[in-house]
């Protein structure tokens, strides 16, 4: 009996030598229980050593093996063939980011706007260790454990136009976790993090695409954090025309 | 605001094609509902122009109503409330998401808030029909 | 010239909580971080159940020791045990500080759940995605200081060593194939283990030993190798990991037919809630090797990756499982399509951890002076012969920490680097990469090589081991060994190049391997994680002693260093 088989369409780009990516297709063995990238990874065992790409934890959890799957930003480990039967299966480097390689995008950029939303706790000031833990009642923690998800897997940019439009824009993934901090019972900082999300190239570039949240493996919907700051901004905004000397501090 | 960082040499960069709506159908119902607004703006304005045309006596109103019933505003009322309904249904719908409603250590499902909006939503534009229809 | 006071290779939990600790030592010190993957990609993001501390007025210090001890058939060093128990409190609560969101009791204070082998609940958990919420909260709050430098997607090929000391490594960028020095006074190895040397593990695809292999090639021990951790509970086929949480939570383990087997093995009797230490709450040496003994009476089910037993979790019902464990309903929803509130779980045991490891001091500090190691990677060693699950998160806060400081101090105390022996040093190592790897024209290819390692791993050094069969594999692996000689890559590029990661990787789990294979044979007693059918008992008067595998030409010489004992004398290990 011949084995079953299904192609997968890899876009593949050499910095050196392409000037545009290109479309290769490989033809694979079709397994029920295989996904997208035992699919890249037998093509680089067995066929072609040069195909770039990045994987590790393959339980979706590490954040790593994001890419374009027939279009729609899918984490490849969890991206099963029998989904996309009969083929063949366009995949390609995550959307708006720059190339590196192949599959690879540089994140760099998104790496420096993790860092400036401020994703650490801030406090006036610090309880000793020997004094134990915070305090926080599980109610607490639901306030914010939806946001505290994030795998940075970048789907939800992948899946942002704004962002394709405007790379300044901080984005949902940032924003989200931003918001995260300013919601933890534990953190004073919101005074310091909350002027960052609400800048011109924060929460208001957001024009409600809804698609970050669609996308997002983690039901992290970043959507939802940039919507919530847009209000929580507008009431600190109204609050300082009200009571110029109050509000929230 | 800073510059956007120098595309470094090696790199791909993508270009956004100018038809990149069209590619997913969300990215299609969003461009859809930003649209919906110049609708929504045209008709504000009509409505501008008929309270300024009620002030300035009968004949004038009826002059102005009579130009609104001509088959193009017609038409063009009836697509600026379809787009007005849905703004409308997508603007609830993201009031559920944003606005979020605890029940103790629980939130309650935005859908189940999208849910009671809809249905405040509802009652609130039977009564302003009951309303007018009453005083006609 | 990239110059650093500390430089910490891998960016997982070890490596944030030493690079933190070294930041937090004196603010005139430098800090880098350099690892092969982005930070948050780091296996820790996988560790699922919780991470062990005591916390509550039932527990003491001293149990927690015992526990440890015990459960590690008695080959942990005791003195590094207290440190452990006693340091390991504070930690978990400074992580608290740093934003984890623990589960939490209702009023307020964190969480502890049971876990197998501890006579008191004192594992805090977040869910079950403690790793993975420890490892964020961990990378995020390091990126408050700006003097830890990050080297993301770098891989450091070689230890740059001069004058007998550790002076930094050489390193290539991923993404211009660079290979660079960087110097430092002082390295910490944070590398993780090396559960890839076999074919079924929960580890990802990252884990190939590398920090264990630059030490080891720089001359530096490895001690306890032979122990190598299965865990009772993976998915068969991917491997995957169903935490042990949910043994804890109250879930039984059931053979073929719907029996509770672990009672036939000395863990009983079965209770309906779970009991410290009994059944299911027993240690993964024991659970692993009753699944082995099921399956040899014909009582485990077969399917399509081998023999398997069912995980039932669903009297549990869904409101625990949403709550306490909704991390194996998404991955058993997703890659066995089953849902634990209405089916049971098919699970196998699986390549889990590496007790053994760099050999360390308390403070993480090897023989090689300026080199430290901490984590996973590292040999302190606090988990003998069979680690209790929820140490090892522990263990690398504990001993990150410590390793961050010392190297902190030790850098402190040292005079600059000169940099010309070690631009040298990295352009040799730059001229043997390229020879081996990019400009060689070898036939043999890296899965082929790596495929037969992991067979023959898994064949001679698996839960059970006897001297043919290991004899067997020793063999396999230098004639491997002879074929990565002439590994051929088709990749040439210089950016982005994975083959040629790929191949270092190789060479790091072809040694790992040989470290593991060779101490195991040489270690002619069950013990813990090491059970050999042709020396079924533990024998303490010849191999109370610790294993150190070193590098020679002809593969690893294997010594032997005593067991610190101080306040728990061996006793038969029983539950
Ligand atoms: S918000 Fe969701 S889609 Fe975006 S990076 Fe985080 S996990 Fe990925
Ligand atoms: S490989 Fe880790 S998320 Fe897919």
């Amino acid at each position: 009996m011949a084995e079953e088989t299904i192609t997968l369409e890899v876009t593949r780009y050499r910095p050196r030598e392409d000037r545009e990516p290109r479309a290769q297709a490989f033809t694979v063995p079709y397994r029920k229980d295989w996904v997208v990238l035992d699919a890249l990874n037998h093509i680089k065992d067995r066929v072609d050593g040069t195909l770039t790409y990045r994987w590790s934890c393959r339980m979706g959890v590490c954040g790593s093996c994001g890419m374009m799957v027939n279009g729609v930003p899918k984490l490849t480990c969890a991206a099963f063939l029998r989904d996309y039967l009969p083929g063949p299966i366009r995949v390609e480097p995550l959307a708006y980011f720059p190339v590196i390689r192949d599959l690879v995008v540089d994140i760099e950029d998104f790496m420096g706007k993790l860092r400036r939303v401020m994703p650490w706790i801030i406090r006036r000031t610090e309880q000793p260790l020997t004094a134990g833990e915070y305090r926080q009642t599980p109610a607490q923690l639901e306030a914010y454990k939806q946001f505290s998800m994030c795998i940075n897997c970048m789907l939800c940019y992948a899946a942002c136009p704004v962002y394709g439009l405007s790379p300044l824009f901080i984005g949902p993934a940032a924003i989200a976790l931003g918001y995260r901090y300013n919601l933890d019972s534990r953190d004073e900082g919101y005074h310091l993090r909350q002027p960052i999300l609400a800048e011109a190239v924060g929460v208001w570039q957001c024009t409600f695409v809804g698609e970050c949240s669609a996308v997002c493996p983690k039901g992290v919907d970043p959507a939802a954090a940039i919507q919530r700051s847009k209000v929580a901004g507008a009431k600190d905004w109204f609050l300082s025309i009200l009571l110029p000397r109050g509000g929230r501090s | 605001m800073s510059a956007p960082p120098a595309p470094r040499p090696g790199l791909y960069y993508p270009k956004m094609p100018a038809t990149w709506w069209l590619r997913r159908p969300a990215y299609l119902r969003f461009m859809l509902r930003e649209v919906s607004s110049v609708f929504i703006a045209i008709f504000l304005a009509v409505l501008m122009v008929q309270v300024y045309r009620a002030g300035q006596g009968p004949e004038a109103y009826a002059a102005f109503l009579e130009r609104l019933a001509s088959p193009g505003w017609i038409a063009f009322h009836a697509v600026a409330l379809g787009f007005a309904l849905y703004h409308s249904v997508t603007w609830l719908k993201l009031t559920a998401v944003v606005q979020v409603v605890r029940l103790g250590e629980h939130q309650v499902p935005p859908r189940l808030v999208a849910a009671g909006a809809f249905a405040f939503w509802g009652i609130l534009s039977l009564a302003i029909l009951f309303a007018v229809l009453l005083r006609s | 010239m990239l110059q650093h006071d500390v430089l910490v290779i891998g960016g997982g939990g070890a490596g944030l909580r030493a690079a933190i600790a070294a930041a937090e030592e004196s603010d005139r010190l430098s800090i880098g971080v350099l690892s092969k993957v982005y930070p948050m990609r780091s296996h820790t993001v996988s560790a699922e159940g919780g991470t062990a501390a005591v916390m509550r007025e039932n527990d003491h210090l001293d149990f927690h020791a015992k526990d440890t001890i015990f459960g590690g058939d008695f080959l942990s060093d005791q003195d590094a045990v207290e440190v452990f128990v006693r340091e390991a409190p504070a930690e978990v609560i400074q992580l608290e500080h740093w934003g984890c969101p623990w589960s939490r009791d209702p009023d307020g204070r964190v969480s502890v759940r049971p876990f197998g082998g501890m006579t008191v609940n004192r594992t805090l958990y977040a869910a079950d995605k403690t790793g993975f919420h420890m490892l964020h909260a961990l990378f995020q709050t390091s990126l408050k200081y700006e003097k830890i430098v990050r080297y993301d997607e770098w891989f450091a090929t070689s230890l740059l060593v001069e004058d007998g000391k550790v002076c930094g490594v050489a390193a290539l960028n991923l993404h211009d194939g660079q290979v660079s020095p960087v110097t430092a006074k002082a390295v910490i190895i944070c590398t993780g283990g090396g559960g890839r040397v076999y074919p079924f593990t929960t580890n990802a695809a990252i884990k190939t030993g590398d920090g264990m292999a630059l030490a080891y090639r720089a001359g530096v021990p490895l001690k306890d190798m032979e122990f190598v951790q299965y865990h009772p509970t993976g998915l068969p086929g991917t491997g995957i990991l169903i935490t042990e949480a949910s043994r804890s939570e109250g879930g039984h383990l059931k053979n073929k037919d719907g029996y509770r087997y672990l009672q036939d093995y000395g863990l009983g009797p079965p209770t309906d809630k779970p009991v410290h230490r009994k059944m299911e709450l027993g240690p993964r040496d024991i659970l692993s090797r009753c699944h082995i003994q099921e399956y040899q009476k014909g009582r485990t089910f077969d399917g399509p990756y081998g023999h398997y037993v069912h995980l039932d979790l669903r009297h549990l019902g869904e409101k625990v499982i949403d709550k306490q464990l909704p991390f194996v309903r998404e991955l058993t929803r997703n890659y066995v399509g089953i849902d634990p509130v209405h089916e049971p779980i098919p699970v196998r045991p699986v390549v889990h951890y590496m007790m053994g490891g760099i050999s360390t001091d308390l403070d993480g500090a090897t023989v090689l002076p300026g080199l430290y190691a901490a984590g996973e990677t590292a040999c302190v060693s606090i988990n003998g012969a069979n680690r209790l699950g929820s140490n090892s998160l522990t263990e690398l806060l504990v001993f990150g920490a410590r390793a961050g400081r010392a190297a902190a101090r030790d850098a402190l105390g040292r005079p600059p680097i000169r940099s010309n022996p070690l631009a040298q040093l990295a352009a040799d190592e730059r001229r043997r990469l390229n020879e081996r790897f990019l400009r060689a024209d070898g036939r043999e290819r890296i899965a082929e090589i790596r495929e037969e390692m992991q067979k023959a791993m898994e064949k001679g050094l698996g839960i059970y081991r006897d001297r043919a069969t290991m004899q067997e594999t020793c063999k396999t692996l230098r004639h491997l060994r002879e074929r990565f000689a002439h590994v051929g890559l088709m990749d040439r590029d210089a950016v982005f190049n994975t083959e040629l990661i790929a191949a270092l990787e190789l060479e790091s789990l072809l040694h790992v391997a040989e470290t593991i294979a060779h101490s195991a044979l040489a270690r002619e007693e069950s013990r813990g994680a090491h059970t050999r059918t042709d020396f079924p008992k533990r024998d303490d008067t010849r191999f109370l002693k610790h294993s150190l595998a070193t590098h020679t030409p002809d593969g690893p010489r294997i010594d032997y260093s005593p067991v610190t004992i101080t306040r728990w004398p061996p006793e038969e290990r029983k539950y």
